[in-house]
Order: C-alpha cells, then structure tokens, then sequence
C-alpha cells in the first residue's frame, strides 16, 4: 500500500464565486480522496479568499461551498497550507480564516487545525516536494 | 455627462480596477461587483489608491457580492457606499453610458 502512494497537491489560486475554479476544485479533492493518496491544498494569491469567515451568498443567488472546506478531515485532507503573504497582501490575518479542524486518530481522536500558515519560501519548498500538482 | 464602470475582477489578479481608475473621470462613477468587491477594503495593498480617488468619483460595491465574500461593511474603504440590484439599475439610468471593464 505504502508503495503506491503518492503526493498530490491542490494549488488554489482563484477567489470564490467569480469563476467557478474554487467550487470545481474543491470536487476533485473530494473526489480524490476515495484514492487514499497523501493529499494537500496550497492557498495562495487570491485563493486565500476561498477559506474566508462569514460567506453569506443568498443575495447572488450561488451555492455558499465554503462550509465544506470543514468536511474535508473527514476524508483525511487534514494540510491545508495558507500563504501568508498573500493574507498580507489583502489585508487579511489568520483570524478571518474560517477554522478548520480535524480529528487525529493516531492522537486519541484529538481535534487539530487544518489550516497551516506558511511563508512564501515555505510554500515553495512545499510545492516542489510533491508527486503530482493539480493547479486551479 | 457622466459614465457608470463596472469591474468585476478581483484587482489582485488583473489590472482592470488600477486602468479603470486612471481613465475615470472626475465625476463618474465605479461600481465593483463580482470578485470586483475585493478592490473596496481597507488594508489591501491596493486600499490607498482607491482611497485616494473616493471623493472625485463615486465607488460603489454590490451588497450581495461583499456578502458572499464574507467582507463585513466595516472592512469597506471609507466613502465607499453599498448598493443592492435595484440600485445597480438606478445606477445604470442615472448615468449616461455604462463601461464594463472586464
């Protein structure tokens, strides 16, 4: 099993509801995940809007996917890795950020966050540590 | 004479909002919808430019976009004011020509 797994990364460059990158996105991770593979997803440039608190999209009439980002630990997508210069850079911190955990079962079923803050360097090293990249 | 622009993508992803704003005339009005919004809040790297500009042209947002971002209205760039649809079509009576920048 370990043989065959491979690393596969999500990059989320594109704000929500605008084009509709972000919701497909999000159904190929969770689609991808009945594969058992070693996944993650990297938020970076405006695809750091996509895990924004207090999405409310009843005036436009669009399915408001954000509470699904919470879901994904339930189907072991437990790296979503944020840049923070792209926060900085539009004027946002960590604590507009939705919070997103999980439940480690190697840990007691202890409930850790999902969502990890990394530098630019840090996000570069990440990207090029992976088997296969899926950009959208 | 006065002219309506609407932008309606993000100003972190294409220079639509920046050209709009250096060919808007005084008097005219930007109307940020869609992933536009993300142009009127404070402490962007984009925030003093359009605040700058607030005063010599009206900025407006669509309420229903902000909200579907999750942009509270006290995030929004001082002198930005928010319109819901029927307001966009006020907007597009009261102006002689609308311009899409797109």
């Amino acid at each position: 099993m370990a043989d065959n797994i491979k690393k596969f990364l999500y990059v989320n460059r594109r704000a929500p509801y605008g084009t509709i990158y972000a919701l497909e996105a999000l159904e190929v991770v969770l689609i991808g995940a009945a594969f058992d593979q070693d996944v993650s997803l990297a938020f970076f440039d405006d695809g750091v809007f996509q895990l924004t608190k207090g999405q409310n999209t009843e005036e436009i009439g669009v399915k408001n996917f954000s509470p699904t980002f919470r879901a994904l630990g339930d189907y072991d997508v437990t790296k979503l890795y944020v840049e923070q210069e792209s926060l900085d850079e539009r004027g946002l911190t960590a604590a507009d950020l939705q919070e997103i955990t999980y439940e480690d079962e190697d840990d007691d079923w202890a409930e850790k966050p999902s969502l990890k803050i990394v530098s630019r360097a840090e996000l570069s090293d990440i990207m090029a540590d992976q088997d296969v990249v899926l950009s959208f | 004479m006065s002219t309506l622009h609407t932008v309606n993508k993000s100003p972190f992803a294409t220079n639509a909002l920046a050209s709009c704003l250096n060919h808007a005339k005084d008097g005219d009005t930007i109307l940020l919808i869609e992933d536009g919004v993300y142009g009127a809040a404070t402490g962007t790297t984009l925030a003093d430019t359009v605040t700058a500009k607030v005063g010599a042209l009206s900025i407006c947002v669509l309420s229903g976009d902000i909200s579907a971002r999750g942009i509270d209205q006290k995030r929004l760039i001082k002198g930005v004011t928010s319109v819901d649809y029927t307001g966009f079509v006020k907007l597009a009576a009261s102006h002689d020509r609308s311009q899409a920048w797109l």
